[in-house]
């Protein structure tokens, strides 16, 4: 009897462990293919373009045996898809090629560049969570009141206005009339060559170095373009919470906390919102990538050094390697932050498990 | 007056249609009621009314050229009289130039439109009707774009085609598909194996005739939504592009390169990038209340939140 039911167990037992194994292996299968793809688009990208990559490199007086000797030293006298190949082994080892304008290869310049867009990244979704998530716990406990009105036209609004344009008008008020931020640029030039950079966040790094004057400088300098990206993953933010609040305080076990005497603070701030919580997690992933994409028109108007401007001044200069670098930097981080969304949720709702 | 009204409601509503027709009409008339219902989506929907007809009627309402400006006297005039919204670096009346503008947005918003959404339908329709590998290959593909970040997308799109506006439409539509073909695959599990499908399937109908005839019209409300909230997306991404020097070329007037050519003068000629953002704002809006007006219309179960 106990030896059947043991049987049974441990068949039940490898089927859930085959059923985990397929999950994991598809999951594998999107990634691998995901990215594929991408490098694909780019590879795809740089070839239709009509800007010839060995007359960029060799210039166009150069005799005819150079650029023949330099197409087949890049790889451009094969097969599209031993190019391809190429092109993937390269990209996996980090080699992007070498950019034209910076005469650097591609991938140390993003490094460098790379950790101003993460700072202003994260600062903007900090700032849309901290204000968008206590906005949209609001406007759904408040249905249809004037606070939920007036959450809904700063998201509507928020959806409907070009980014670049608000920073400049934010330049204009708060920059050029009332003094309270910085300019453009990341720090100012009297910093310029006191201050070194640890970690790249210029806001830790001053804290690291003790150098409160620095400090007070980048934060003002940071603070406006953040604001920005702020409001856009607030916009994001509060619709959601918004959304899964309705949705939580429709549930039976919040009848269950009122019937227990529950004050109404604790059940939505500690009931509801916990069990909110959990899409919520995903939603400020999804929000700090597209804020990502948005730097890319912040950091134009801000002057701001990261890997937006660094995408755009590449392409007008036409240099190809640093475009499609940057697209597959941005591309990636973009597709990591979706997958771990995916995988958070799974992680933290225990709903979705494989049982 | 009021009794033939009457007369008229009660022949929408009724419950036994004589025809096709009346049917049908009488469903368009309780969407439009449900519709009308929303003022936001109402204004929304005038807003975009507006648009079409200040792009029609360019001619006549422009008070002046928007291409050639006064250089020696009008340059950088505050809004007044005779120019109400100022004029640009080059002497030429921005209110013209917003005017004309309200075309190349209007004709982005259309030609992306009709690119991507059949791109997405086709897709979509195909690989929810043909199941297997057929849909697993071109899921995989959408979910590939899908995972791009759109405008990042578009720059890269734009770079290695060329700048100018019809690659930025291009680039655009390339970028903006995949949803559709998430849609349209979704509506069509939910139909594919119902009887009427069978039905047409017994009577020897063939696979493209199916899924031309009777799986994609089904498709269609939902994806019109979709594309009307898309909209105001596409709008800001083609004056993205504009911005960045890489959509519409000058002397058009986009209002994103607008906005461009205006960024010089920000600190003390505001007026002239103030104007055409506040423009795309407007319309945008007016995209955003008509989608979410229309989805609360069509689809009245889902819309309530």
């Amino acid at each position: 009897m106990s030896n059947t039911q043991t049987r049974a167990e441990a068949k039940r037992e490898s089927g859930r462990a085959s059923a985990r194994a397929a999950a994991i292996a598809r999951f594998v299968v999107i990634v691998v293919t995901t990215y594929l793809g991408l490098l694909a688009v780019t590879f795809f990208i740089g070839r239709v373009i009509p800007i010839d990559p060995v007359l960029a490199i060799v210039g166009d007086r150069a005799p005819a045996h150079v650029v023949e000797r330099t197409r087949i030293e890049m790889g451009l006298n094969l097969p599209y898809y031993q190019q391809f190949f190429l092109y993937v082994k390269g990209a996996l080892q980090g080699d992007f090629g070498t950019s034209v304008l910076t005469t650097n290869p591609v991938m140390s310049d993003i490094r460098r560049v790379f950790p101003a867009t993460m700072e202003l990244a994260s600062l903007g979704t900090i700032i849309g969570a901290l204000f968008g998530i206590p906005l949209g716990v609001l406007a759904a406990v408040k249905r249809g009141s004037i606070v939920d009105q007036i959450v809904r036209i700063i998201g509507l609004v928020g959806y409907s206005v070009p980014i670049f344009w608000l920073g400049l008008l934010g330049l204009l008020v708060f920059y050029a009339r009332l003094r309270w931020t910085a300019g453009p640029g990341r720090i100012d030039v009297v910093f310029e060559y006191t201050f070194t950079p640890i970690t790249g966040f210029y806001l830790l790094d001053s804290i690291l170095h003790r150098d409160w004057a620095a400090f007070r400088d980048i934060f003002a300098h940071i603070i406006l373009p953040a604001s920005l990206l702020g409001y856009f993953s607030l916009a994001y933010i509060s619709r959601m919470t918004r959304s899964f609040m309705l949705n939580e305080l429709q549930q039976e076990y919040i009848v269950a906390a009122r019937a227990k005497g529950l004050s109404e603070t604790r059940i939505i701030w500690g009931h509801a919102l916990r069990n909110a919580a959990v899409p919520l997690v995903t939603v400020i992933a999804l929000s700090y990538a597209n804020l990502l994409e948005g730097s890319v028109l912040t950091e134009t108007v801000f002057a701001w050094p990261g890997l937006g401007l660094y995408i755009t001044n590449s392409l007008q200069n036409a240099d190809m390697n640093a475009v499609l670098g940057g697209t597959l930097v941005i591309g990636s981080v973009f597709i990591a932050l979706n997958l771990f969304s995916d995988l958070l949720y799974r992680v933290l709702d225990p709903r979705t498990r494989i049982r | 007056m009021s009794e033939t009204m009457q007369t008229r409601r009660e022949w929408l509503l009724t419950e036994r249609p004589a025809s096709r027709l009346q049917a049908r009409l009488g469903r368009a008339y309780l969407t439009w009621r449900r519709f009308t219902a929303n003022k936001l989506a109402v204004v929304g929907l005038l807003i975009i009314l507006a648009l079409c007809l200040v792009a029609a009627l360019a001619d006549v309402l422009a008070p002046h050229s928007p291409y050639i400006g006064d250089l020696a006297n009008s340059r950088l005039l505050f809004p007044d009289a005779n120019h109400w919204l100022g004029t640009d670096g080059q002497g030429r009346d921005i209110l013209s130039r917003l005017i004309y503008g309200s075309r190349l947005t209007l004709q982005v918003v259309v030609l992306v439109a009709i690119i991507a959404a059949p791109i997405g339908l086709l897709v979509g329709t195909v690989a929810g009707y043909a199941g297997g590998w057929v849909d697993a290959v071109l899921m995989r593909i959408t979910d590939i774009f899908l995972a791009f970040p759109k405008l990042v997308l578009a720059l890269a799109f734009v770079a290695a085609l060329g700048p100018g506006i019809g690659n930025a439409i291009i680039a655009i539509a390339i970028t903006s598909w995949p949803p559709y073909a998430r849609i349209a695959r979704a509506e069509t599990l939910t139909v594919r194996n119902s009887d009427y499908i069978a039905a047409v399937q017994l009577m020897g109908a063939s696979p493209t005739r199916i899924v031309l005839r009777h799986i994609m019209p089904l498709c269609v409300s939902s994806l019109i939504v979709r594309v009307t909230l898309d909209m105001a997306g596409i709008i800001l991404t083609a004056a993205g592009l504009g911005f960045l020097g890489l959509g519409a070329q000058p002397p058009l007037p986009e209002w994103g390169a607008m906005i461009a050519a205006g960024r010089l003068f920000i600190l003390d000629q505001w007026w002239v990038a103030a104007a055409p953002g506040f423009a795309i704002l407007i319309v945008s809006l007016g995209f955003n209340l008509l989608g979410d007006g229309l989805r609360d219309a069509l689809d009245p179960r889902g819309g309530s939140q």
